[in-house]
């Protein structure tokens, strides 16, 4: 349960729809069992695929025979890479903007040379799963070792093997704002730390899964569980067909967290339903899962911070290292987010960030929920704790004094053009939470130890405004009242689709139960855009938004005309078009509808909004725009530690976040909650293990998320600032409210036992060690 | 690779026969004769998303052999209510924002049913413990945990809960 404790009500509005925890569009659906994802799909004839996987990080593929797997009875087709086109898979940005950078593609099955553990060699296709998993067994392969490296540091180093381009390094970004040099020269105080966070899995509950089919036109329809349907471009360049003859059609998505935001079965399916003119079917195992999709980005980040006696930063130096994996993907991006994210929510006028990200026979890393500037936070929000420490000041007053402010230049220089309340939100969350313990508190008798820590953040929301990002909606109204919202957004859980029909219920004066959504079919939705970058909300709602209000001009003109008033006296509530002067005058919203029909009037609107467009940063100072806004926020815990075990519990664990201005008040709680437990398990227990590249924790059982017995309650306030750039002055949530979790676990286990453990997980055997050491 | 047997199972109240060899899993028999709400997450034991009531316990079907559950009771999710006529699990699920993805739901639901068969009046750690075999990513557990306790309640007073 949520409370929301300010709200700038300036503009003395109230919603009807908007706001109110109402319950979404899709939970019925989902509660009776009647919601299809994209696994339970089927056609008659459909045959079932199988992916054959390299079980080595980095060799040369001697030799692949797959004439036994094709010889089985029932096996349909088998192909190598000697079967497709030349054509290369796209890893570079989704969307719609045509960008791309070079040297970004992937192989779509091994030619030579195996990069990563787990690339596939060879596609099967069968008439039933159980001989397709047969023919998986029998198609036989050699590989070379070949040298690997699987530390980006090692991989910098000259005469490292190489993995990607001369010198392995796949993306540079720096930050140059005044002077840090002199800054630190300057400084009373200089703390230098180095934090390491670790690869994390997405670990969505449904693994990839989809169904293709060729239709009549000679299209391919792919009905997958995907974050954007635009990829459809992408596909169709890889397989060797017209953007035209690629349809999407994604389901209701099964969790995505970033992780089903590149191409994942997509071009396997297309590429066999081309062989074989046969609907194909792709489920990905957990263990394919685990294997199939880019991770997040492991960074190394060395903090160096200049600090005057009185609390002031007077100098901040970042360098960051991220391992990229074996494929560059969105490496770039991730990266630019963490150098941009890398001061936090604080003012720093000096400040020198040296971001690179580093190819590696490591699995490749991609999206993942906080897209870097998690990583960054993690960071940041230790060293702020450090730096207190070292200056002998209270944390929360030092913070105090360097928060930005609603109106200062963030790293790039750039203005955010809405509130930054991140005192008010971290204050709010250090007092619910009851401030520091006494000494006496943090070490009661016995082996346990408590402690408690604060991170706030700075996560942009929306797109890097380089790409010029764009979203398209259709909204309309049946001659029956009711209304229809058309938009390609996919819905990945969050309540994407029903956030629209909430906001167009709002602007048409009808309910959401008036509202059909259809949404995320890249044939005949216009398209809206990825849900990626916490831009859904942001982008997909204004869009919607937009249409609504200019079908609703139209109805209201119509309206004022039969009512003698003019437009603006005119109110459409509770599904009437009525005076607003005198509500008892005026008419059902049907009638109204019918009346525009019966005269002709265009009763749809298709929209295109618009986000903000800049160009690049600057290559030399990284000066400029890189995103439309930023949400501000602050998350505090208390945990337990045993000193005995190392076993850290989190006791408490309190949100509070400036969201602009909630929509759906249940959703926006959810994103937090969901946030607590993915940002818990980063900080705390989630590791994956790989030896020479090869995982070896490919299950829930070695890969450990957790539990409902692991989860406190999280205790949420929400701030509504109402200056956001999305509908009504929202802001966006799904990733800021990540950003800080684990760095305030991190400070409140560093509180408990008194020495910090520098990289995550902090697991039992960290905790130890660190005990020991300090 | 063994011989096929055909098989009654009896699910959720109808009987079904379905034609299925010694290895095939119930979830495999299940979603293979339509029952796709039943969903497959790991296939392990893991995740808890295939979990199904046989004779009214909870277990994961992933882990259960068809055959060995010949001439039981079979309950999945859509076998607990339907929106005419909902348990007040799915009412509270629905309704407290307790599906976000909804992939786990139908596990999740079981899984309560399962404890609340056998305990009416669960605590707070009751609950969590009974679902601590299913996993979620996005909900954090808040509005399931808040959802089975809402259900719990609804149930001992004799309603329905819509």
């Amino acid at each position: 349960m949520s409370s929301i404790v300010k709200t700038d009500d300036s503009a003395n509005i109230s919603y009807r729809q908007v706001g109110k925890p109402l319950p979404r569009s899709d939970a019925a659906g989902k509660v009776f069992g009647k919601t299809p994802y994209a696994g339970d799909y089927v056609l008659p004839g459909m045959l079932h695929m199988h992916v054959v996987r390299a079980d080595m990080a980095s060799a040369a593929l001697v030799r692949l025979d797959v004439e036994k797997a094709r010889a089985l009875p029932g096996v349909v087709a088998v192909l190598t890479a000697a079967d497709l086109p030349d054509n290369m898979a796209a890893t570079d940005i989704p969307g719609q903007t045509g960008q791309k950078r070079l040297d970004t593609d992937q192989q779509v099955l091994v030619r030579a040379r195996v990069k990563y553990f787990g690339e596939p060699l060879a596609l099967i296709a069968a008439e039933t799963p159980d001989i397709a998993a047969r023919a998986a067994a029998l198609v036989s392969f050699e590989l070379k070792p070949m040298p690997g490296v699987y530390d980006p540091l090692e991989a910098m180093q000259p005469g490292a093997p190489m993995v990607q381009g001369h010198d392995n390094i796949v993306a540079t970004h720096k930050i140059r704002k005044g002077d840090a040099a002199a800054g630190l020269a300057a400084a009373d105080i200089v703390v230098e730390n180095t934090f390491r966070t670790p690869f994390q899995e997405h670990a969505f509950l449904e693994p990839e899964a989809g169904l293709a089919w060729i239709d009549e036109n000679e299209v391919i329809n792919i009905r997958v569980c995907t974050q954007v349907i635009e990829h459809f471009r992408a596909i169709a360049d890889a397989v060797g067909v017209p953007h035209n003859k690629i349809r999407i059609r994604g389901a209701l998505v099964g969790g995505g967290f970033g992780g089903k935001e590149d191409v994942t079965v997509e071009i396997y399916l297309a590429l066999m339903a081309m062989k074989t003119g046969r609907p194909v079917r792709l489920e990905y195992s957990r263990e394919d899962s685990f294997l199939g999709h880019g991770k997040r980005h492991p960074f190394i980040l060395t903090y160096k911070t200049g600090l005057m006696r009185d609390g002031r930063i007077c100098g901040l130096d970042v360098e960051i290292i991220a391992d990229s994996g074996a494929y560059v993907f969105l490496s770039p991006y991730v990266l630019l987010y963490g150098a941009v994210s890398a001061p936090g929510p604080y003012r720093v006028d000096n400040l020198n960030v040296h971001a690179r990200a580093v190819a590696t026979n490591n699995m490749f890393t991609s999206a993942f929920r906080g897209f870097g500037g998690m990583q960054a936070c993690a960071a940041y929000e230790q060293q702020m704790d450090e730096c207190a420490r070292a200056l002998g000041m209270d944390r929360i007053a030092f913070r105090r004094l360097n928060y930005l402010k609603t109106g200062d230049e963030i790293s790039t220089g750039f203005i955010p053009p809405s509130a930054i309340w991140t005192e008010e939100c971290a204050d709010l969350a250090w007092q619910k939470l009851g401030g520091e313990l006494p000494a006496q508190a943090k070490q009661p008798a016995g082996p346990l130890r408590r402690g408690r820590g604060l991170a706030a953040y700075q996560q942009s929301y929306g797109r890097l405004t380089f790409l010029h990002d764009t979203s398209e909606a259709w909204v309309g109204v049946e001659v029956d009242g009711t209304v229809i919202v058309r938009s390609g957004v996919t819905d990945i859980g969050a309540g994407q689709a029903s956030a629209l029909g909430q906001i167009v219920a709002e602007v048409l004066g009808v309910t959401l139960d008036d509202v059909i959504i259809y949404n995320s079919d890249s044939a005949v939705t216009p398209l809206a855009g990825t849900t990626t970058a916490t831009r859904a909300l942001y982008m997909t709602g204004n869009a919607a938004k937009m249409a609504a209000e200019a079908l609703r001009t139209r109805l209201v003109e119509r309206a004022a005309k039969a009512l003698g008033v003019a437009p603006d006296g005119v109110e459409l509530s509770a599904n009437r078009a009525f005076v607003a002067d005198d509500p008892d005058q005026g008419m059902a919203f049907i009638e109204l509808v019918k009346l525009c029909a019966a005269e002709g009037t265009h009763r749809s609107e298709l929209v295109n909004f618009q986000a903000p467009f800049s160009d690049h940063l600057d290559a030399e100072t990284g000066q400029g725009q890189a995103h439309p806004d930023y949400t501000f926020g602050a998350h505090a815990v208390e945990v337990s530690v045993d000193s005995e075990t190392g076993e850290v519990r989190v006791l408490r664990s309190v949100a509070v976040h400036d969201i602009g201005q909630c929509i759906n008040r249940a959703a926006v709680e959810g994103q937090i909650e969901g946030a607590a437990q993915n940002g818990q398990g980063y900080a705390l227990s989630e590791e994956m293990l790989y030896e020479q590249g090869r995982l070896i924790t490919p299950s829930f059982s070695e890969y450990l998320m957790p539990t409902s017995m692991d989860m406190p309650r999280i205790e949420i306030s929400l701030l509504e600032s109402r200056s956001g750039l999305g509908p009504y002055g929202a802001k966006g949530i799904g990733e800021p409210a990540i950003s800080p979790v684990a760095p305030a676990i991190a400070n409140a286990v560093a509180d408990a036992i008194g020495v910090r453990v520098f990289e995550m997980p902090i697991t039992p055997e960290r905790v130890l060690k660190a005990l020991n050491n300090g | 690779m063994t011989q096929a047997r055909k098989i009654t199972l009896r699910i959720n109240g109808h009987d079904e026969t379905v034609t299925v060899p010694a290895h095939r899993t119930l979830l495999e028999a299940l979603r293979d004769s339509g029952h796709v709400e039943v969903k497959r997450g790991c296939e392990k034991g893991d995740c808890g998303a295939c979990a199904v009531l046989v004779d009214d316990v909870a277990i994961d079907s992933c882990l259960t052999l068809a055959w060995s559950a010949a001439g039981k009771q079979i309950t999945t999710v859509t076998g607990l209510g339907t929106p005419d006529d909902p348990h007040p699990l799915q009412v509270a699920f629905r309704d407290l924002g307790a599906a976000q993805c909804g992939f786990c739901t139908p596990g999740m639901i079981i899984a309560a049913q399962g404890l609340l068969a056998e305990n009416p009046d669960p605590s707070d750690d009751d609950i969590r413990l009974a679902l601590s075999g299913n996993l979620c990513r996005c909900t954090g557990y808040a509005k399931i945990l808040d959802a089975v306790a809402q259900a719990a309640a609804v149930m001992r007073a004799g309603g329905e809960g819509s």
